[in-house]
C-alpha cells in the first residue's frame, strides 16, 4: 500500500500509463545442478508511455521482446524490475509491477488483451453469451437478462447481430471471431486495450475491417491502444506513436509521422526498407539487411545492432548507446543519429493509380 | 523426325509453357457434401518466369499447388482437367517425352515420383516441419539427392554443401552436420531452399516461403530467389496472400477467389490496372506506406463464405459493388478471352459464361 501512495500523482495527466526501466530476464539454468548460470534478457530496461486516447506500436522482429513487454504491463508476468503506473482516476495512480496477486483481478477490467490467434481464444464449447458475458458474470453483473442486454449491445458495437449470441464460434469466419474477441475485451469498459497481434492472422479483406472496428472503437469510446505488432504498413496507418525494439530494448521511439518520414536509427530505417511494397514499380527499394536478430542471451557488445550495421564504428563495438533525446519528443538509441541522414517513406510520393483514386474518395 | 538440338534455342521453345493448367478440378467429398476447392482453374508457367498465385484462405491456391505435385490425399480428388509438364523444352531431343499429363500419372508411380522433388520441387511455408529433427540437414539433403540421381553418397554431399553455399549458408562444410533444430530461422529456410534446389528442378514451387519468417529475413530470401532464378532460369510458382510480396517477385500474376481465377496477368497490369472488382477491392484494401494515417481503410463487405455454401454465379457476387443482378448472381463468367494477356472472369468487361 506504501508503494500506492508514495506514486499517487506522479504523472502528467493525460498520461494513461508509463513504463519506466522495465526489465524481465529469465534465467538459464545449466550445469549439474541446475544453477543458474546467465540470463536471457528478453525486456532490458523498457521506458514508454502511452496517452489517454492515444495509439501506441511497439514494433520489432521476433524475439525483441515486444510481446513479453506487453504481458508484464497486463502484469500476465511478473516483471523482474521496473515499474508500470497506470492510471485508474484522476488522483489514483498505481504501480502495476508492485499490485499484490489479489488486487490484479479488478485491474485487469480496466486493461484488456485481444490476442492473436482468433481460432485459439474462444472456447469451442460455449456460445458468445458465455464467452461475452463471462467477464461481467465475474465481476458481479449477476442477473441473467442484465448480461444479455449487455452482451447485444456488445455484439452490435462490434457489428455483429444481437441474435448471435446463441452460436458457438465454429459458426463464425475467423474476422467474426475476432469481433467476438474483441467484444468481449470491451465488456467492461476498459481504458487500456493491449492488442498483440490483433491483425495478423486475418486475411486481406478481413484485416481492414478490423482495423477499421478498432479505430471506430477508439474514437466513441476514448480507448487507448498498445499495439504490439510487426507489420510497419499497418503500424503506420494506425498509431500516433511507435516504439522500435531490438533485442530487448526500444532503439528508437517517436510519433508516427516523424519517425517514417526521418527515422533516426539504422534499425527502423531497415525495417522500413524491407517492407515489401505492393507495387511493382519499385522493386529496387526493398533493401536488404544483413545477418539476423541477435540471439538475447549472448548478445553482442555495446550496441546490440553494430555487427548488423552498415554505419557501426568502434565506439557503436564497445560502449552501448542509451536512449535520448536527439529531436524534440524523438528519442533514439545511437551513437551516430545526429551525423545519419536515413531513408525514410516519403508520404504520398508515387501513390499507385487505384489507390490515388481511393485517397481522393 | 527430331532433329538434335542446337547450341542457339529457336525462338519458338521461349513460347511454350513448361506447365499448362488447363480447367483443373479439385473436389473433396466430404459427409456434408462436395468442397470445390480448386474449380475450374487454368493458366500457363512459361520457362524461367515467376508466376505469383495471390489469394485469400479458401482461394484453392494451395490445393492447386498440391494438385500439380499430386499430393493431393483422400477426401480430396482431382476430378477433371489436365495439368501439362513440358519437361522437354526444344521438343526435339531423342526418345524424350515432349509432354505429360500429370493428372493421368500415378501419383505414387515412379514418373511422378522422379518428377516430384527432382523436376518439380517444394519450398514449404512452414521449414520447421519440414526438416526431420532426428537426422541433420545434409542427410536429408544427401537422401533428396540419391533419390533422384545416380551419384555416390560422397558425390551427393558435395553437392549438397555446393547448393548451401549457393543459398548463402555461411561455413556450409559445418552446417551440413547441424540438425535444423540448431538453425535460426533465417538459415533454416535458406536450408529448405537448398534441398528444393538440390536437383536443380525444372519449376519450383514455393508455398508461402516467407510467410513464418520475420521482414528482414524476408527481404533476404525474396532477393535470394530471385537471384537463383536469374542464374539458373528455372520456373518458380510463387503462392502467398502477400500483396506485396507478389508485387516483389511476380513476373505474372493469378488472383484466385473460392476455387476460380478472378484475372490474371502481368504484374505491372494487375496492380497497376487491375480489371476485376475483386482485385481491385483487395488492393484498395491494404494499408499502404503511403495511406493517410489513421483514415478508414476501404473494405470489402462481408466475408468469404464457407467453402460448402458458395453463392451461385460468380463467387464473388454477394461482395462486389457492381454486381449485375439477373446476370451475376445467375451465370458464372469465364476467364476471357483465354488469349488476352490480362483474361478476366467479370461480366462488366464480357458476357462469356464459364462452362459448369
Amino acid at each position: 500500500m506504501s508503494d500506492r501512495v508514495a506514486t499517487k500523482a506522479q504523472l502528467p495527466a493525460e498520461r494513461l500509463l508509463e513504463v519506466r526501466n522495465l526489465k524481465k530476464y529469465f534465467p538459464i539454468k545449466g550445469g549439474a545442478f541446475g544453477r543458474t548460470v546467465g540470463a536471457v534478457k528478453a525486456v532490458d530496461d523498457v521506458s514508454l508511455h502511452v496517452d489517454t486516447g492515444e495509439i501506441l506500436s511497439l514494433v520489432g522482429e521476433s524475439g525483441c521482446g515486444k510481446t513479453t513487454t506487453s504481458r508484464c504491463v497486463l502484469r500476465a508476468m511478473d516483471p523482474t524490475s521496473g515499474e508500470v503506473l497506470f492510471r485508474r482516476g484522476p488522483d489514483d495512480v498505481i504501480d502495476v509491477a508492485k499490485l499484490p496477486n489479489r488486487e490484479l483481478r479488478p485491474l485487469w477490467r480496466e486493461m484488456q488483451m485481444i490476442f492473436q490467434d482468433p481460432f485459439g481464444s474462444l472456447n469451442p464449447r460455449k456460445n458468445l453469451f458465455e464467452i461475452i458475458g463471462e467477464p461481467l458474470l465475474v465481476n458481479g453483473v449477476a442477473k441473467r437478462q442484465e448480461r444479455m442486454d449487455r452482451v447485444a449491445e456488445l455484439l452490435s458495437l462490434v457489428g455483429l447481430r444481437g441474435e448471435y449470441m446463441h452460436r458457438y464460434p465454429h459458426a463464425f469466419s475467423g474476422g467474426q471471431r475476432q469481433r467476438v474477441v474483441i467484444a468481449r475485451a470491451l465488456a467492461l469498459n476498459p481504458k487500456l486495450v493491449v492488442a498483440d497481434e490483433a491483425v495478423s492472422a486475418l486475411d486481406v479483406s478481413v484485416q481492414a475491417q478490423i482495423l477499421n472496428l478498432l479505430l471506430e472503437l477508439q474514437d466513441r469510446l476514448g480507448l487507448s491502444y498498445m499495439f504490439v505488432a510487426h507489420d510497419l504498413s499497418i503500424v503506420k496507418h494506425i498509431s500516433h506513436r511507435v516504439a522500435v525494439m531490438y533485442v530487448g530494448k526500444i532503439v528508437e521511439t517517436a510519433k508516427t509521422e516523424p519517425l517514417f518520414e526521418a527515422p533516426l536509427h539504422p534499425y527502423t530505417s531497415a525495417l522500413m526498407g524491407a517492407v515489401p511494397q505492393a507495387d511493382p514499380r519499385r522493386r529496387s527499394e526493398m533493401l536488404r539487411l544483413e545477418g539476423e536478430v541477435a540471439n538475447p542471451a549472448n548478445p553482442p557488445s555495446g550496441c546490440y545492432f553494430h555487427p548488423r550495421c552498415p554505419y557501426a564504428n568502434e565506439r557503436c563495438m564497445t560502449e552501448a548507446p542509451a536512449l535520448r533525446e536527439v529531436r524534440p519528443d524523438h528519442f533514439v538509441a545511437c551513437h551516430r543519429a545526429e551525423e545519419l541522414d536515413l531513408p525514410g517513406i516519403e508520404h504520398g510520393s508515387a501513390l499507385p493509380v487505384y489507390q490515388q483514386a481511393a485517397t481522393a474518395n | 523426325m527430331p532433329q538434335t538440338p542446337t547450341a542457339t534455342e529457336p525462338p519458338v521453345a521461349a513460347a511454350t509453357p513448361l506447365l499448362s493448367v488447363r480447367d483443373l478440378k479439385t473436389y473433396f467429398e466430404l459427409d456434408d457434401g462436395t468442397v470445390r476447392a480448386v474449380d475450374g482453374v487454368s493458366f500457363d508457367v512459361m520457362p524461367g518466369e515467376v508466376l505469383g498465385i495471390v489469394g485469400e484462405s479458401g482461394c484453392g491456391k494451395s490445393i492447386t499447388m498440391k494438385s500439380i505435385l499430386r499430393l493431393v490425399a483422400a477426401p480430396g480428388r482431382i476430378v477433371g482437367g489436365e495439368i501439362l509438364y513440358r519437361p522437354d523444352q526444344t521438343g526435339r531431343a531423342r526418345g524424350k517425352e515432349s509432354e505429360v499429363d500429370l493428372v493421368k500419372l500415378r501419383k505414387d508411380g515412379r514418373r511422378m515420383r522422379n518428377i516430384r522433388g527432382g523436376e518439380i520441387a517444394l519450398i514449404p511455408q512452414e521449414p520447421m516441419a519440414s526438416f526431420s529433427p532426428l537426422h541433420t540437414i545434409g542427410e536429408q539433403i544427401v537422401e533428396t539427392i540419391r533419390l533422384h540421381q545416380n551419384v555416390t553418397a560422397r558425390e551427393a554431399r558435395a553437392m549438397a554443401i555446393d547448393r548451401l553455399r549457393e543459398v548463402g549458408v555461411p561455413s556450409p562444410e559445418e552446417r551440413i552436420d547441424s540438425y535444423s533444430w540448431q538453425l535460426s530461422g533465417g538459415l533454416r529456410q535458406r536450408a529448405i531452399i537448398a534441398m528444393a534446389l538440390s536437383c536443380r528442378p525444372k519449376l519450383l514451387v514455393a508455398d508461402e516461403p516467407t510467410t513464418a519468417i520475420d521482414v528482414t529475413t524476408q527481404a533476404q530470401v525474396l532477393s535470394l530467389l530471385r537471384d537463383l532464378q536469374e542464374e539458373h532460369g528455372s520456373s518458380i510458382i510463387f503462392i502467398t496472400h502477400d500483396l506485396g510480396v507478389i508485387a516483389q517477385v511476380a513476373d505474372r500474376v493469378v488472383v484466385m477467389y473460392l476455387g476460380r481465377v478472378m484475372e490474371r496477368g502481368p504484374v505491372d497490369d494487375i496492380f497497376h490496372n487491375p480489371k476485376h472488382p475483386y482485385t481491385k477491392a483487395l488492393l484498395r484494401s491494404v494499408p499502404n506506406m503511403n495511406s493517410e494515417p489513421r483514415a478508414l481503410l476501404p473494405t470489402i463487405e462481408g466475408s468469404i463464405p464457407h467453402p460448402l455454401h458458395k453463392p451461385r454465379g460468380c463467387p464473388f457476387h454477394p461482395r462486389c459493388a457492381d454486381a449485375i443482378p439477373g446476370v451475376c448472381d445467375v451465370h458464372v463468367p469465364a476467364l476471357y478471352p483465354e488469349s488476352d494477356e490480362q483474361p478476366v472472369a467479370c461480366f462488366l468487361f464480357h458476357r462469356e459464361v464459364a462452362d459448369e
